[in-house]
């Protein structure tokens, strides 16, 4: 099953699998932010928060394509023979992002969530930021020299975005009657989705004995405690008791991912091999 | 009958529009004209001078700073910002023009051109 001359070492041998997965799974989240967030451009509320929305996700772009082109890599090592391979060609970053379909999708379900008003928007982009900015902290040290690299690189963005939208949430929070209102109503419709961060996929506990992924657990409480704290300058409160849904990291979306792919797979789709 | 027709040129900055409406509108929501408008500085390379590098609008100081960073930095153009609001900033008007700046036009002797500079002086 595995080319015999590959030079990848024996530890590594054992999981392959789980790696590709995680790092699609990487890849997925920060292609369908970085899909959802390019949807304000020339929509932005004022021309500066304009581009400072697409710069963000131009960054979380830049890192989803970091990610497919390892993961294609991996797939290209392994996999030659896959049934998977549409394309009739070898996996590129571009086979991974225009012709995988819902299901094969990885992404957390919050990152697919509407844009809806800009409350909303900001407070996905600092739930996500929060939770990257601990992931990629710990990633950076991880054994996959790949992995480690990316989320190195991709850290001193996050750090960013964090605080970036951290000071929005406190500015919508602590604002006007209805910037609190707006902010409030996304806290209770983000929510549910935020549980699933840190709940380790199968391919995620696979990986987290050989220190390759990070432990969704081991960051959950230093992950509540900064949001309390960003919360409780923008007064706001975190919501109890709240049934979480889950499901992305396993390729069990919300229907939200099907409008998203329709759109950013059309021209893939419709006119396969396209290029400008 | 007499029209007075005030003509801006670039870098001046009018008077009424310079941010002072911001205060009178706190809840102002997303308009426009609700944000004072900054004027940012950029430095590109240690050892060299902020330069004007165009105008923004933003809440306060940190937003203008962040503002400034994502729309005069990100094709890397800096490593310092400097910001101040537009109406702190006072302009010579232009109705005094020829009265200060021409006097000096005639007067050569006050360039420094009279010199032979070595090729090691840079930004001169």
């Amino acid at each position: 099953m595995f080319n015999s001359n590959s030079s990848i070492t024996n530890s590594q041998f054992q999981i392959p699998d789980s790696l590709i997965n995680y790092t699609l799974h990487l890849a997925d989240n920060t292609l369908i932010l970085a899909q959802q967030n390019s949807a304000w451009c020339g929509h932005g509320p004022i021309l500066e928060q304009d581009i400072a929305i697409t710069n963000i996700s131009l960054d979380l772009l830049g890192q989803a394509r970091n990610f497919y082109q390892y993961a294609a890599q991996l797939i290209n090592e392994f996999k030659a023979h896959s049934p998977k391979e549409r394309a009739g060609g070898e996996a590129t970053e571009d086979t991974l992002a225009y012709l995988r379909d819902n299901r094969e999708y990885k992404n957390c379900l919050l990152t697919e969530q509407e844009n809806g008003d800009w409350a909303k928007t900001i407070l996905r982009q600092f739930l996500f930021s929060n939770y990257q900015y601990l992931l990629y902290e710990k990633l950076q040290y991880g054994e996959d020299e790949q992995l480690r690299a990316i989320a190195e690189k991709a850290l001193k963005e996050v750090i960013y975005h964090l605080k970036w939208s951290s000071e929005w949430v406190i500015r919508l929070g602590d604002g006007t009657h209805e910037s609190h209102q707006r902010i409030s109503n996304a806290v209770i419709e983000l929510w549910p989705y935020v549980d699933e961060l840190f709940i380790n996929a199968d391919y995620e506990s696979a990986l987290i004995a050989n220190n390759i992924a990070v432990d969704g657990g081991s960051i959950k409480k230093s992950w509540l405690q900064g949001t309390e704290e960003i919360f409780s300058e923008a007064m706001l409160s975190v919501p109890q008791n709240v049934f979480s849904q889950k499901g992305g990291k396993q390729g069990i979306h919300t229907e939200q991912l099907g409008y998203i792919l329709a759109e950013m797979q059309f021209l893939q789709r419709a006119y396969p091999d396209s290029v400008w | 009958m007499n029209i007075t027709i005030r003509k801006y040129y670039y870098g001046d900055i009018p008077d009424d529009n310079s941010g002072e409406t911001a205060n009178s509108s706190p809840e102002g929501g997303g308009r426009e004209g609700a944000w004072p408008l900054w004027e940012v500085f950029i430095r590109s390379k240690q050892g060299l001078d902020h330069k004007h590098a165009g105008s923004l609008h933003a809440a306060d100081a940190r937003m203008a700073i962040e503002n400034a960073r994502d729309v005069y930095t990100r094709r890397n153009e800096g490593i310092s910002i400097w910001v101040v609001e537009s109406k702190y900033i006072h302009a010579s008007s232009p109705d005094e023009a020829e009265s200060f700046y021409e006097p000096a036009a005639d007067k050569i002797y006050r360039h420094p051109t009279f010199y032979d500079l070595p090729d090691e002086v840079k930004h001169m």
